[in-house]
């Protein structure tokens, strides 16, 4: 309809290739749900405190996004183990709702610490390569993105091999389902709790590493991602981490092509669009299990 | 090897265990046996610490483990084969058994693998399958099998003949029987009464959370008020 095939493929390819780091942080959202069965209100709060240390790393110790994404994913680890561990677990005495208000409280208390330190500007870092292209046959890519695509297969790639191939993958599973008869074969659950919210921290902190050469960081910038990374985790099924990277990318094109079509400032529209039909027609989601 | 004195443990303001005593000595079998809600399954879940005690004291093989986590008490060999098996479903048959050994005998897994395939060749069939699409008598199988990837010391199976065909009960006994033969400590603790008491070496009756009697299985099994309860005679 009116747009030329290159300009079209260009706007889903794009879309393919942010809707990867939309994945990646549906990824944590739908880890943390799948296996210790609460939504992480925090999830944002934590994004955005990830893409302020993003910054900082670039901005006061000159450190490219891309080098410091490792090392921010480690730390992030750390950050999500000890919250889980000494906050979010102690606090919630095993009942659901306690956990949600403490997430709640977590995400408040993140945002206006950094309100506090960065105020409410909005910051973003100067990299070389921020408007580079790559042509793709006809379509011009963006290179932050190309590389925010790459690194979310690997991170995909990473987990896969953690989930099947590891003792603690297969625990992390083994309590995603059956808390009781993990405990008896031995498995530590809080332990194995922390180590999801560290996991789903960690994948924060590397989508914050690849948003920041292209997006703007602000105290409360996390949330814009998480809203759609809410959306994403209902498509593809709460708690599938295939799930999340496929919805990712489907949201991903879906954006792009509403934007294409409505305009910019109405790319959002179709996001939400989605989100109302797959809530109508497969409350479960595409990889989601029946209850 | 299992000494319990004075247990008392229970949920909220409901106490289940009123008093509980009960000796395991190594290389027995000792049933447990008392109808629904006497308290069979608060007993297994205080020992392996899903229930903390509220009073009273729990020793294995001299040691204190009354208040310890869940994996340190699997850890000092107390494996608890749970009633409703608690496998994961969403791993495979092989995945499941692998976790049995997640915190001990890691060493021994392959060899622990191919004895347990030697005890249930139905469970080698099916290794690649994920453990929620097998049967309820294939559960119970991998159940124990998981259990026994750890190298228990003592093995507390709770009620593992329940919604099994009456074939698969016999199985199941004799299977008891096989591993007692080995030397392996057994914790029985089942409604089947009968059957229990002719694999058993001793016998406990459960009734509201205290031991009403006990002693060798053909003494329980000739005692006149459980014949009159569990055994209609």
């Amino acid at each position: 309809m009116g747009f030329p095939p290159e300009i079209i493929l260009e706007a889903v390819l794009n879309g393919l290739l942010t809707g990867a780091v939309y994945g990646l942080v549906a990824l944590g959202l739908t880890l943390v749900y799948g296996v210790l069965h609460i939504i992480n209100f925090a999830h944002g709060a934590l994004l955005t405190m990830a893409m302020y240390a993003a910054y900082v790393a670039r901005d006061a110790l000159g450190i490219d996004p891309y080098v410091a994404a490792l090392p921010l994913a480690g730390l992030f680890f750390g950050l999500g183990y000890a919250v889980q561990r000494l906050v979010i677990g102690p606090a919630s005495r095993g009942k659901d709702e306690n956990i949600l208000l403490v997430t709640l409280g977590l995400s408040i208390i993140i945002e206006n610490l950094m309100l506090a330190v960065f105020r409410s500007d909005t910051r973003s870092i100067d990299v070389p390569y921020a408007m580079e292209v790559v042509e793709f046959g006809p379509a011009l890519l963006s290179y932050p993105r190309i590389v925010g695509f790459g690194a979310t297969i690997l991170v995909g790639l990473a987990l896969f091999l953690l989930m099947t191939r590891t003792a603690t993958g297969k625990a992390i599973r083994a309590v995603a389902k059956e808390r009781t008869g993990a405990a008896l074969v031995g498995i530590d659950v809080a332990h194995i709790y922390a180590v999801t919210f560290g996991i789903g921290t960690a994948c924060l902190a590397i989508a914050a590493a690849l948003l920041l050469p292209s997006f703007y960081v602000s105290p409360r910038v996390g949330n814009a991602f998480v809203l759609v990374a809410f959306t994403i985790v209902v498509l593809g099924g709460m708690g599938s981490v295939v799930g999340a990277l496929l919805g990712g990318l489907v949201i991903g094109v879906v954006e792009s092509l509403s934007g294409l079509y409505l305009g910019d400032s109405l790319g959002q529209i179709g996001i939400f669009l989605i989100f109302i039909l797959v809530l109508l027609v497969r409350p479960t989601g595409l990889f989601g299990a029946r209850a | 090897m299992l000494e319990i004195r004075g247990l008392e443990a229970g949920y909220g303001l409901a106490t289940v265990l009123r008093g509980v005593d009960l000796t395991v000595p190594a290389g027995r079998i000792v049933a447990v046996l008392g109808a629904n809600g006497a308290g069979k399954t608060t007993l297994n879940m205080a020992i392996s610490g899903l229930v903390p005690p509220r009073a009273g004291t729990i020793t294995f093989e001299g040691r204190r483990i009354d208040g310890l986590a869940p994996p340190a008490i699997a850890a000092a060999g107390l494996v608890h084969v749970p009633e409703g098996r608690k496998i994961f479903p969403n791993l495979s048959v092989r995945e499941n058994l692998d976790l049995g050994a997640y915190r001990r005998a890691q060493g021994n897994r392959a060899r622990n693998i191919e004895r347990v395939f030697a005890t249930f060749p139905r469970l080698r069939e099916r290794m690649r399958q994920l453990a929620g699409t097998l049967s309820g008598g294939e559960q119970q199988m991998l159940a124990i099998g998981r259990g026994l990837m750890a190298e228990p010391r003592l093995l507390i199976l709770d009620e593992p003949s329940l919604g099994l065909s009456p074939l698969l009960v016999e199985e199941m006994f004799a299977l008891i029987r096989r591993l007692h033969a080995d030397g392996l400590a057994i914790m029985l603790v089942e409604q089947n009464v009968a059957q229990s008491l002719e694999v058993a070496d001793e016998a406990h009756v459960l009734e509201n959370g205290a031991f009403a009697l006990g002693g060798t299985a053909a003494e329980v099994r000739a005692d006149p008020h459980l014949q009159r309860a569990y055994l209609g005679l």
